[in-house]
């Protein structure tokens, strides 16, 4: 009997699509990141206090910081604290997304998910792809919860409808670049330890900017680091879109805040983005 | 018509981690439709030529094949070809094995409908109809490793690698696996199996590669193993252990090889050249020193001493064996 190059098989598997030409490979690419996606918005729906947690303590901090800690509070061109507190805590409510986002890629990685996804044939910017799509999305949630509460008590945004737009677009340009950071890092860092370590830094990111009080206020060192903090720039331009008090300096980086809001997330996806295809192209188990 | 290819063909494989050589040097080749066994202790290097083979990790040196494609330029028709189970591919565990099965079958391309039928196929296959849309982290641990293989097997791929797909599972679970793969191997699946257990690989695998410190140290079938190192052995076992130790030396002398003792059995073990002759010999200058004797026993040597006998060989390193008791 000669060996043929056929072979029986009793299961009959199904055929795969094939992407075929550059139109295709992009579809299927959305597709597979939405796949990817998908399983995250499962999770949510199989977990929904997960979620519920994450877009409750932004809330829990606002309530501290008007009710507990505003009445002590005050803004150097005048203006109502909760006015200026609001867009701090917007993007803050964005930072606290690079824990989330740290924390699902060192799971996914450490329990063997994301080389399961590699051993597909799927687009091989999926994994990445759907990370962000399922953070953004998670943020948005977060930040239209925020912008609720805010309203209830009493922030309000005083410029136009495309101006206010163009505020929570900066927010979540923002929340895009952090997408990237976190990306990285847990790839980077594997285990729990990177996850408290990002989770116990984003205070001091956050504090050590313009978001709770007016960098006037410190030490000149510690306001001009605090002012190059991207978050600063992010906070500073919405609080001028949304025509809420923006008290800042006259130094370069708080007058150029509106540019650099789109500069910083921009450049920070710049290093750290090809930083995440490097590394993900060759894992170690 | 075509010259029957390998299913997997490794040629001088090579892989460098800050530390060093986790794989060097390493050479496979696996023939279409059988079961190969990949034998080393931990940190041998299994895991990396898998992760290579896989196109999960790239390699330094040599070139290699899987499935008639190269990993390294043809990584996406390697992929369509290939299904991973084991330590390095895992599935979601909030997820229930059901959705698992559909997001794996999407990101295989197969679309939604395609992809929900073959989810429920597979279920039925390996038994999880019943469990499909629990969350997985309530599965057992055989279950799970059966959902684990069900995930590899949507596109029925010709080239299977199972990265230890018995660890920490109880025996009931390590039968269902075993059972699994036999399946496979009778559907025309060629497997890639890495194990520390050789009893696994002695009862699952045509051939044989033992690896140590990222080398493959030697290959065969189990048999073909077990010729090579060394010839016979004679198992002694006595009635009364505090003879053991004298026992021991008039076994060494009679056979012309080092005894193994094993204190707990009352056993003595050696290598005989001739045999017969060597078991006569040692019968008579027992019973002549008067050491009662329960049981006398001529066999071929086990994969374990096989192992054991590689592994710790001369031309490794000293470290070797402190490897293998890692």
């Amino acid at each position: 009997m000669s060996v043929t190059e056929t072979r029986p098989t009793t299961t009959e598997a199904p055929l795969p699509g094939r992407p075929r030409g550059l139109a295709s490979r992009a579809r299927w690419a959305v597709a597979d990141g939405w796949a990817v996606a998908g399983r995250d918005l499962t999770h949510w729906m199989r977990q929904p206090w997960e979620i519920g947690f994450g877009l409750l303590f932004p809330v829990l901090m606002v309530l501290m910081f008007v009710y507990l800690l505003g009445g002590s509070m005050s803004v150097p061109d005048g203006g109502d604290y909760t006015e200026y507190l609001m867009p701090g805590m917007f993007a803050m409510a964005m930072v606290f997304g690079l824990g989330e986002t740290v924390t699902a890629v060192t799971t996914d990685a450490a329990r063997g998910v994301t080389d399961r996804f590699r051993s597909l044939p799927m687009a091989s910017s999926a994994v990445v792809v759907g990370r962000c799509l399922a953070d953004m999305l998670r943020s948005t949630l977060a930040l239209s919860v925020l912008v609720g509460f805010g309203m209830l008590v009493g922030w309000r945004w005083h410029g136009t409808f495309t101006e206010a737009l163009a505020g929570f677009g900066l927010l979540l340009l923002l929340r895009f670049a952090l997408v990237w950071i976190g990306v990285y890092v847990g790839l980077l860092a594997r285990g729990q330890g990177a996850i408290s370590v990002i989770q116990t830094l984003e205070f001091p990111i956050g504090f050590l900017s313009n978001a709770f009080v007016a960098t006037a206020t410190m030490p000149l060192w510690l306001g001009t680091i605090a002012d190059w903090n991207p978050m600063s720039s992010t906070v500073t331009a919405v609080r001028g879109l949304f025509g809420n008090p923006v008290a800042v300096g006259d130094t370069w980086i708080t007058q150029n805040a509106p540019l650099m809001a789109v500069v910083w997330p921009l450049l920070l996806v710049a290093v750290f983005a090809p930083l995440c295809v490097h590394k993900y192209r060759d894992l170690s188990g | 018509m075509a010259p029957t290819r390998k299913a997997i063909s490794a040629r001088g494989l090579g892989r460098r981690f800050k530390d060093g050589w986790a794989l060097r040097d390493f050479d496979l080749e696996v023939e279409p439709g059988t079961v190969h066994g990949l034998l080393g202790p931990n940190g041998a290097g299994k895991s990396t030529a898998v992760r290579v083979l896989t196109t999960l990790l790239r390699h330094h040196e040599g070139t290699a094949e899987v499935a008639g494609y190269d990993v390294a330029a043809q990584g996406s028709e390697v992929r369509y070809r290939i299904g991973l189970v084991g330590q390095n591919a895992a599935v979601d565990e909030i997820l229930s094995g059901r959705q698992n099965l559909r997001l794996f079958g999407r990101l295989y391309h197969l679309g939604g409908r395609v992809a929900a039928r073959r989810a429920d196929e597979l279920l039925e296959r390996f038994g999880l109809s019943d469990s499909g849309d629990r969350p997985v982290g309530t599965y057992s641990g055989g279950m799970r490793r059966r959902l684990d293989l069900a995930a590899g097997m949507i596109l029925s791929p010709p080239v299977m690698f199972l990265d230890e797909p018995t660890v920490g599972l109880d025996p009931r679970g390590r039968e269902e696996v075993w059972s699994a793969v036999r399946d496979l191997v009778e559907d025309g699946t060629t497997v890639l199996l890495t194990t520390q257990y050789l009893e696994e690989a002695d009862r699952l695998a045509r051939t044989i590669s033992v690896i140590d410190t990222g080398r493959v140290i030697a290959q065969g079938s189990p048999t073909e193993l077990k010729t090579r190192i060394g010839g016979d052995r004679i198992d002694v076992v006595l009635t009364d252990g505090t003879a053991l130790e004298r026992a021991a030396a008039l076994v060494a002398e009679a056979t012309g090889h080092p005894v193994d003792v094993d204190l707990e059995g009352r056993r003595l073990s050696a290598e005989v050249d001739d045999r017969v002759a060597a078991l006569t010999r040692s019968v008579r200058v027992l019973d002549e020193e008067a050491v009662g004797v329960a049981d006398v026993l001529l066999r071929r040597p086990t994969l374990d001493e096989v192992f054991l006998q590689l592994t710790e060989s001369g031309e490794h390193s000293p470290n070797t064996t402190t490897e293998v008791a890692r």
